[in-house]
């Protein structure tokens, strides 16, 4: 397959105004012969519906909670770039473009990180005019903050809850849609199948949650925003219900997905405590501009922080990158983390933590100072740890959070079948191989509010559709197929709960497609996929009935999607030989252990075609080609 | 429908016609606390008669009095209303509900508070105001206090029900400012004070009446003891 | 750490619902209340019975899905936590959990724990929201916002529409909640447009879903996970009232 990016020409500022302006638009009148399938309605989905609700389309949107607003965008705590300049500090499109395409790696496609970075202003006066509470200064205007990979304040927050407001704005017009019936809201329906008539994306098959009812819906295009797939890894920081099963389904209906690999692990999170831990939470980054992070420099030391002496300390972050210190980009600061645990330097209990210690802060400022500035945080330590964290040093460890990696989309946000648009987390679009802090909610709110309603209006106007119903033989096939998987899991009546046979899936992602891959760990972790999958289909036991609210099978049906893409995920890791972002191959490193990039043999985007149950994905690769931002080595030293 | 009418039939609506005439009631008490004070003229009741028969005759108070009544049955109807309506709202009771660790015992009984205050009422009026009021024949308001008080049992009686007005003016004073949207960062400081004083001050006002009367009474038998 | 729990089991709506009891053993103190039931749920399954349905998701107390009354109290016994921030080590070794549903007449039992909260979001339809088309907001600084206001804009809207508000009141009532998202909003310049229209709807639409009136109990302040206070509701009052009759 050739895949066609359909980047305009022009000069890269100019690309997405002459796009528009070439695009087709469908006349307001003609505008609500349309339907449109919204699945997920986080910040993209709930945005996209919206937004397209608003230009005059009939929008069915599908959720498989009961509201819009539980959506896990609502976790995002630190903030939303976009390049305001309102701090004066030099900021511009172009620094914002630059800073994103470099801080992924150079995996990205430049004309699609430009849009990003063009239209993420927007998003603020967007935001601003439903009534998010952002941070203000004493004048009234907008307060930023700085974050990690960048060094202009260009991050606009609602204290520790950007994600939350941003989500409960887009909530907002969402409802405000469904009020009016714009938008028709189904609640509880869990995406279970795509509906692909000759060549075109025209439906979904979806279980309602509460009935148990395998349900058919019908519209002209169908947009997916069903978020990333880091519960492949069973501990992370998504919620719990987060999981890959409609871009999955896609694209075991054709569409292709795009750099699996591309997970990024988080520094600060709260470490592991037991056996039962069954989600990790996250500590805001902005942590590191106040915690210094050390090890103590004996290994095994079990002596309390307090009794380690200042030169038995090792601040490792400090030594291996005296400019950047704490503050490297998230890869780097996880990758040595697990480093030096794994040579057993780590500290507390499990031994697989390392210390994030206030008490220089504490002294240069003042207990009061570090309350109001991460107050919240450091209450929320305390409550799940039980300790005192203005006492003793924060223990953290790092965990995956979010997947760059996600179907195939064009310039457009199409996926390789027509009809099908990706948006949000769910495509592997903009961040390249490692995504900087504050720009999810960007890209979210950029594809949902300022691209897709625009591209998708072009495909209409482009396309002609036949009218359908539910009895076509397409959607009676695939509605067999959905309740053909439905019973199968039912019936596999063996030993162990789902939730088991996640967790062993999660532990070989994490343990040999976690922080540093090798190639005997990827082929190790490909074999014992394998056999967990074997594993959960002849011993897993799913009970419960199918016409009810059924917890079991909902998990089950995520959970053997999950081991499929933990495969893909782990080939893809396989077949990139080179270091790159959240991607790192031991093999593939500089003498002073740093990310060793190969532009020449890896420069591309990889993405995956199924090609039938039990064979081998086929690869196909878009080239990146950079013509205004030259690919260098990240130095952050 | 008129917008009047729509405010009545809204959930505020009817919580803000409770406040309005609780705070009514409130400051009928105030008032007639005021009065009640000049029990204590040592006059032998001249003061107290002269404002019994100020009330009687004056015909603002007359007709300041059908809005009292009216007040105090809106209030009492629309209480029950509200607390018959409120409790369909959970048709499967909670097992177990610690609403008391939650909020204050005065804020969950002003219905029960409210009904004993709505036979102390009965009484009271029984005892003092249909007499003063309804009887051809000249009573003296004076003596009518005197000698309901004189009564340990009737005082006690009293005395118990001013405790329990106490608490429901405890729940309900603060609770009328909230709804009526009033209590705010800068003025709840201020109620809770006012708040107070409604609460604790007023009836123990009322109480220092019977109590006043009840000793009183032991002092002239003790003294009508000793002559003898 | 070992409980007995006393859960009410529930098939669906129509099923009349009952207690039943569980004990589950070597529950560790740090535990999060919703671990401790999927180490429950996970030893049901492996007895072949049906698992306790609950919602959950984001298991850090911002989602808004999660939420038990756990010996009479909304999200457990502790203060400003959602139930997914309960941690078993504030319970006693050997403890009684009763563990039920909320309950409300809008909040149909869905199954066991799981209830239906959508007349929170019919609410919001009605009127939680500034009519701000996407397209067309002036710059964002345009709009200034005195920091006192947008900090206590921000206060309401932490809200995370977890239902604990009418969940812990005696009366149902969803005052807190409507509260949150009018003050928001009354406290902003964006919001002034809309400011009387809005109100009048969200309230119509709380009363038409059934929820009961506010008797000032502040019990939902007291459970609120987020800490939201009552002088929201009391410019809730004050914007009805000045919707209505100004």
């Amino acid at each position: 397959m050739t895949l066609d990016s359909k980047v305009p020409d022009g000069p890269i500022e100019k690309k997405w105004s002459n796009h528009r302006f070439n695009m087709k638009l469908v006349n307001p009148s003609n505008r609500r012969k349309y339907s449109v399938i919204v699945v997920g309605t986080g910040l993209a989905g709930a945005s996209a519906a919206a937004s397209l609700a608003e230009l005059g389309y009939n929008v069915l949107a599908f959720s498989y909670h009961e509201s819009p607003r539980r959506a896990h965008s609502i976790a995002a705590q630190g903030g939303i770039n976009a390049p305001k300049n309102y701090a004066n500090d030099g900021d511009s499109v172009y620094r914002l473009f630059y800073d994103t395409l470099k801080g992924g790696d150079y995996r990205a496609r430049e004309a699609n990180v430009y849009r990003l970075a063009e239209v993420s202003g927007s998003i603020i006066d967007q935001c601003v005019a439903q009534g998010v509470p952002f941070a203000r200064d004493y004048a009234g205007y907008l307060d930023m903050r700085s974050f990690g990979g960048a060094q202009v304040s260009r991050t606009f927050y609602a204290r520790g809850q950007t994600g939350q407001q941003l989500l409960l704005g887009a909530y907002s017009a969402l409802s405000r849609q469904i009020g009016t019936g714009g938008v028709k809201f189904y609640d509880r329906r869990e995406m279970l199948d795509l509906v692909v008539v000759e060549g075109m994306a025209r439906g979904i098959v979806c279980r309602n949650l509460k009935t148990g009812a395998i349900e058919s819906y019908i519209a002209d295009v169908v947009v997916l925003a069903t978020g990333g797939y880091g519960n492949t890894f069973y501990l992370s920081t998504m919620a719990k219900a987060s999981n890959a099963t409609a871009i999955w389904q896609a694209y075991k209906r054709g569409a292709l997905f795009a750099n699996p690999c591309f997970t990024q692990i988080h520094p600060t999170c709260i470490p592991v405590s037991g056996d039962y831990q069954s989600k990790l939470t996250l500590m805001s980054e902005s942590l590191r501009n106040d915690g210094r992070i050390w090890v103590p420099k004996k290994s095994g030391d079990v002596r309390i922080p307090s009794q380690i002496p200042e030169d038995e300390r090792d601040y490792y972050l400090e030594r291996l990158y005296p400019s950047f210190g704490n503050l490297v980009p998230r890869d780097v600061a996880s990758r040595r983390a697990k480093e030096i645990c794994d040579k057993g330097y780590g500290v507390g209990k499990t031994k697989m933590a390392v210390y994030l210690d206030f008490a220089d802060a504490i002294k240069r400022n003042s207990k009061q100072w570090i309350e109001e500035k991460y107050g919240n945080l450091f209450d929320m330590y305390h409550e799940i740890t039980a300790e005192d964290p203005y006492a003793a040093p924060m223990r953290i460890y790092p965990a995956v959070h979010y997947t760059m990696g996600g179907l195939w989309v064009d310039y457009n946000l199409m996926s390789t079948i027509a009809g099908l648009f990706v948006i949000g987390e769910a495509n592997f679009s903009d961040h390249g191989a490692n995504r900087l802090g504050a720009s999810a909610l960007m890209q979210g709110l950029a594809d949902g509010y300022f691209i897709l309603p625009y591209t998708l209006g072009d495909y209409l106007a482009k396309t002609k559709f036949k009218s359908l119903a539910t009895d076509h033989p397409e959607f009676k096939k695939v509605n067999t197929d959905v309740t053909e998987r439905v019973n199968k899991l039912l019936a596999i009546n063996g030993k162990q709960p789902v939730s088991e046979i996640h967790k062993k899936l999660g532990k070989v992602m994490w343990d040999f497609v976690g922080m540093g891959r090798s190639e005997k760990g990827l082929k190790k972790a490909l074999k014992l996929i394998s056999e967990i999958r074997e594993e959960f289909w002849n011993d897993a036991k799913v009970i419960g009935e199918t016409d009810n609210l059924n917890i079991e099978l909902e998990k089950a049906g995520r959970v053997a999607d999950f081991m499929e893409l933990a495969e893909l995920l782990t080939f893809d890791a396989l077949h990139r030989k080179e270091s790159c972002g959240g991607h790192f191959r031991k093999e593939y490193q500089t003498p002073e252990g740093e990310a060793l990039r190969n532009d020449k043999k890896y420069a591309y985007i990889a993405a995956w075609e199924y090609t039938g149950a039990g064979k081998k994905p086929k690869l196909n690769k878009e080239p990146l080609t950079f013509e205004y931002v030259k690919p260098s080595e990240r130095s952050y030293k | 429908m008129n917008s009047i009418l729509a405010f009545y039939y809204s959930s505020i609506g009817k919580k803000v016609l409770m406040s309005l005439t609780g705070l009514f009631l409130i400051v009928f008490l105030v008032e007639h606390l005021i009065g009640n004070l000049l029990l204590f003229a040592n006059d032998s009741g001249k003061m107290y008669e002269a404002y019994g028969d100020f009330l009687v005759s004056n015909p603002v108070i007359r007709f300041i009095e059908i809005f009292l009544f009216l007040g105090v049955i809106v209030h009492a109807i629309l209480g029950v209303i509200l607390w018959i309506k409120n409790r369909k709202t959970r048709p499967v009771k909670y097992k177990y509900f610690r609403l008391k660790d939650n909020s204050p015992l005065a804020s969950r009984t002003t219905i029960w508070t409210g009904i004993v205050i709505g036979i102390f009422l009965y009484i009271h009026l029984k005892s003092f105001f249909i007499p003063s009021r309804f009887t051809s024949q000249k009573v003296s308001s004076y003596e009518l206090v005197m000698h309901a008080f004189s009564n340990p049992w009737y005082d006690l009686f009293y005395l118990i029900a001013l405790l329990v007005l106490g608490y429901h003016l405890r729940h309900g004073f603060q609770s009328a400012f909230q709804t009526l949207g009033l209590r705010n960062k800068t003025y709840a400081p201020f109620l809770d004070m006012l708040a107070f004083i409604f609460w604790f001050l007023i009836p123990v006002g009322f109480a220092a009446i019977p109590v006043y009367f009840f000793f009183y009474h032991q002092a002239v038998s003790t003294m009508i003891m000793g002559v003898h | 750490m070992n409980f007995t729990l006393k859960i009410w089991r529930q098939k669906n709506q129509k099923d009349a619902g009952r207690f039943e009891m569980y004990e589950v053993q070597n529950i560790s103190p740090d535990a999060s209340f919703l671990e401790m039931l999927d180490v429950l749920n996970n030893q049901l399954v492996l007895q072949d019975r049906d698992p306790v349905a609950f919602d959950h998701d984001c298991r850090e107390g911002i989602c808004g899905s999660c939420g038990l009354m756990i010996n009479g109290r909304a999200h457990g016994p502790g203060r400003k936590q959602a139930t997914c921030d309960v941690r078993m080590r504030i319970f006693d070794d050997g403890q009684e959990l009763v563990i039920e549903p909320w309950r409300a007449k809008p909040f149909p039992v869905i199954k066991d724990l799981v209830v239906d909260r959508t007349a929170m979001d019919r609410i919001m339809q009605a009127g939680g929201f500034i009519s701000a088309r996407t397209g067309g907001a002036p710059d964002a600084n345009s709009t200034p916002v005195t920091k006192e206001n947008a900090e206590e804009s921000m206060d309401a809207a932490a809200c995370i529409g977890c239902g604990a508000c009418i969940a812990a009141c005696p009366n149902s009532s969803a005052m807190l909640f409507v509260a949150a998202k009018v003050s928001q909003f009354a406290l902003l310049p964006q919001g002034q447009i809309e400011r009387k229209e809005r109100v009048q709807k969200m309230v119509i639409q709380m009363d038409k879903e059934g929820f009961g009136n506010c008797s000032n109990n502040y019990a939902c302040e007291a459970e609120c996970p987020k800490g939201i206070l009552v002088t929201h509701i009391a410019r809730l009052n004050r914007e009805f009232l000045r919707a209505k009759l100004v």
